[in-house]
């Protein structure tokens, strides 16, 4: 091995430090970047889930109003921590629409009697296939839209109070 | 006072360790001798760490909660091992460990070498003073693990109960002794730089530690990959996570840097390049230490991100891989290479192994680090997952594997046997093996088929080395090496065996419902509401039938309170030709419940090979050490032929 080659390991050293110490000064943003932004939303439409309210279909989300669409169900229990955020939402200015998953309309019903009712329209996705077409993984998962029914934001689990502002924001934002 | 004393230890231990290092300039510098203080000293810094990790113990065993460490990772209701075992669960108390193992290792060295110059010796000791040092300057200054809180909390905050289990009383320790293991041929490799006394005396003298270091290694990192299966629930054995992965680097430096080591001490070759590996070994360590600890990396293994801790450990890194490869490329030049050897030969098979060892080990680095690499030159996010580990360092692991069955047939310097005849039988096994898998499943993938054909030629051919010898005569090294070898036979059939024939079933049932996996027929009897020391449970009813035979399992899920966590705790059953892997899920809006069921045959040759691959290397060290007992270690390389 000549002299060169022996530096060979050095440098490949300070490469590494030099890696590791960026990712040190700068942690990681471990938040994936949602596939579904920016994209149309899927076709899709949905039966009214209770009585009295009228079912969702793809085109009450381009109404020329940015709107949330929220992924939820009555057997879940982070959607109940969600609603009073869901409620204030409403309070102040947003127009939400639900797909409720996997629901029957009893339990529908005594969850809304329960913990409040911020949806327009909701649809029931007796198989999930709304849920799955629009690339949510989970309940709760909320989707922002704007006017003409494209998809601004995606936000995964439950919102919680910290988010209100943010999601204010991006509705003013989308419009 | 407890804590208070644990702290003082380890201030007098760092300031012996400084003592050191001195002692090492004087001893280079000058011809001072410099032996009986040095050994004294290292052997008194050994002891005063020990002492602090005892303190370190007591603390934890007592719930002493002013202790802020224990309020943070212990809890009065826990139970008493795992108070124990969360001293060293947790980052302040895991680098204590290290620094200790580091120190009674110097030690050791101190008292048990007596095989190297006294110079080098000498070297050694003052390198491995050093890198203690550092890690002392990072207890003290960065993660005191003895400091206290005022007032005294009533009870502390629990540990992650992921690590309630007695895998974790195990795991870590034993990677650690590893790990650290590894300094003391990094240390003895540096001295020898140093003095420039590079020779099969230094390479009989290291090859106990890495010997030892390895098998802890391998013990480590088997139980581990055990510990992942069954407490995760995810029903694999390895994830090419990158905490994984980095303990897996230095396992494979180490590994070549053993098989490297033999060439050294038999023929005194490749001097350069042990000498690069056992700096490189070590070097993995850091790294492997410093991914852990920093938490840079996303993993399962998500310990606490502290950029202060991650700053210091990355300089001692720094440091101390810098100096060390600094030194090799100023002084590894000067090295003579010793006798030459033909191309068909034990060396170059040897050189191969390295070779390719060397280049897995690239592959894993490069596989581990690239994302970060490319996020931070182009800002794109993107993860390395199993199919590149797999479809990269499987096909090279396999020709690696055939290798090892034919390297330690080769004599020496030249070929006296000719090798391909003994081979016939092995030859035969494997083709009868490629034949019956292709026969009977035609369907499975390529390497898994191949890994079953490996399997078979290579257990055959790892015995070869006892045939047509008495072997009750034949040393215990190569009873050792041929231990290994078949063990890795085994794993590679299980790990083939696993990808071929694994069935699994994810699903929904509801009790009463029954679900099929592989030739089993399972029923979910009943979900019933349990309780344990410091849980609740949710526990399944499986009655899972095949034939005549019929088993219960009981998978469960544990709710802790503190910390909030659930864990899935599967239920396993291992049977002579596979196990039955259970894991129960959450409910769902139907009143179902998530059940995850795998057929796994022979899954657990896995792990016994793993066991096989470490209780060979430790065969191997008790013959090294053993034989040096006996004092006929002249270095006669005839008398290493088989070894």
């Amino acid at each position: 091995m000549s002299r060169k080659l022996r530096l060979i390991p050095i440098v490949l050293l300070l490469w590494l430090v030099a890696g590791l110490a960026w990712r040190l000064v700068k942690p990681a943003d471990t938040a994936v970047p949602s596939q579904m932004v920016a994209r149309p939303v899927p076709a899709f439409a949905l039966e009214p889930a209770i009585r009295g309210k009228p079912g969702l279909a793809a085109a009450d989300l381009a109404t020329s109003q940015p709107r949330l669409l929220n992924v939820f169900g009555s057997w879940c229990v982070p959607c109940i921590g969600e609603a009073p955020v869901l409620a204030e939402l409403k309070r102040r200015g947003a127009k939400i629409d639900g797909i409720a998953v996997r629901d029957t309309p009893d339990a529908l019903a005594a969850f809304l009697a329960r913990n409040g009712d911020p949806y327009e329209r909701i649809g029931a996705d007796r198989q999930s296939e709304a849920q799955i077409a629009f690339g949510s993984s989970g309940v709760p998962e909320t989707f922002l839209i704007d006017g003409k029914g494209v998809i601004r934001r995606q936000y995964i689990g439950a919102l919680t109070a910290s988010n209100i502002p943010g999601v204010l924001h991006e509705l003013e934002k989308a419009r | 006072m407890i804590a208070e004393a644990g702290l003082a230890a380890l201030w007098l231990a760092a300031g012996l360790a400084a003592y050191q290092f001195v002692l090492m300039l004087l001893a280079l510098k000058s011809a001072v001798d410099v032996a009986r203080p040095m050994r004294a000293v290292a052997v008194a810094q050994g002891a005063l760490t020990l002492i602090a990790f005892a303190m370190l113990l007591l603390v934890f065993a007592t719930s002493d909660m002013s202790v802020k460490l224990v309020f943070e990772n212990s809890n009065s209701a826990k139970p008493f091992i795992y108070k124990v075992a969360g001293a060293w669960g947790n980052h302040e108390g895991s680098m204590l460990m290290w620094v200790t193992i580091l120190a009674v290792a110097g030690s050791f060295l101190a008292m048990f070498s007596r095989r190297t110059s006294e110079r080098t010796l000498m070297s050694a000791l003052g390198s491995q003073a050093v890198l203690a040092l550092g890690f002392y300057a990072f207890l003290l200054i960065a993660s005191n693990p003895f400091a206290r809180l005022f007032p005294a909390p009533a009870d502390g905050e629990g540990l992650n109960p992921l690590l309630q289990d007695p895998g974790l009383a195990f795991h870590p320790p034993t990677l650690y002794l590893g790990y650290v293991g590894l300094s003391v041929a990094f240390s003895l490799a540096v001295g020898a730089l140093l003095t420039g006394e590079v020779d099969s005396r230094l390479a009989r003298a290291m090859r106990p530690w890495v010997l030892a270091a390895w098998v802890l290694l391998t013990l480590g990192i088997t139980a581990g990959s055990y510990w992942a299966y069954y407490e995760l629930g995810w029903g694999g054995y390895w994830f090419w996570d990158p905490v994984e992965n980095a303990s897996l680097m230095p396992w494979l430096a180490a590994t070549a840097l053993l098989h490297s080591i033999n060439v050294l001490a038999a023929r005194g070759a490749l001097k350069a390049w042990t000498m690069m590996l056992a700096v490189i070994a070590f070097s993995m360590s850091m790294v492997g230490t410093f991914l852990v600890r920093s938490g840079i990396l996303t993993s399962v293994h998500a310990f606490a991100i502290d950029p202060e801790r991650g700053t210091f450990l990355l300089v001692l890194l720094a440091i101390y891989v810098g100096a060390a490869l600094t030194l090799f490329a100023v002084r590894g030049a000067n090295l003579k290479e010793g006798a030459p050897f033909e191309l068909v030969s034990r060396e170059t098979g040897l050189v191969i192994n390295n070779l390719l060892l060397s280049v897995i080990l690239g592959i894993v680095f490069l596989g581990t680090l690239y994302p970060l690499f490319v996020e931070a030159l182009s800002g794109e996010k993107l993860s390395v997952g199993a199919p590149y580990f797999n479809a990269v360092a499987g096909p090279l692991a396999l020709v690696l594997a055939i290798l090892v069955g034919i390297g330690p047939l080769l004599s020496w310097r030249r070929e006296r046997r000719p090798v391909w005849g003994q081979l016939k039988l092995p030859a035969l096994l494997a083709a009868s093996a490629l034949a019956v898998t292709i026969i009977l499943a035609p369907g499975i993938a390529i390497l898994p088929r191949l890994g079953l054909t490996v399997a078979a030629f290579l257990g055959a051919a790892s015995v070869l080395p006892l045939v047509g010898r008495n072997p009750l005569r034949a040393p215990l090294a190569t009873w050792g090496m041929v231990i290994a070898h078949f063990g890795i036979a085994i794993a590679l059939a299980g790990m083939a065996a696993n990808a071929a024939f694994s069935s699994e079933r994810l699903a929904v049932a509801k009790p009463g419902d029954t679900l099929d996996v592989g030739p089993w027929t399972v029923r979910l009897a009943d979900v019933t509401p349990t309780a344990g020391k410091n849980f609740t449970a949710l526990e399944a009813e499986l009655r899972a039938t095949r034939g005549e035979d019929v088993i219960t399992l009981s998978p469960q899920t544990h709710y802790y309170s503190d910390p909030q966590t659930e864990t899935n705790e599967s239920a396993i059953r291992t049977l002579w030709n596979g196990q039955l892997y259970t894991v129960l899920g959450r409910a769902d809006a139907s009143g179902g419940w998530q059940l995850r069921l795998w057929w796994k045959p022979f899954v657990t040759l896995i792990w016994a090979g793993g066991a096989l691959i470490a209780l060979g290397g430790a065969i191997a060290l008790l013959g090294r050490v053993w034989r040096r007992r006996r004092k006929d270690a002249t270095a006669d390389w005839r008398k290493e032929r088989y070894a």
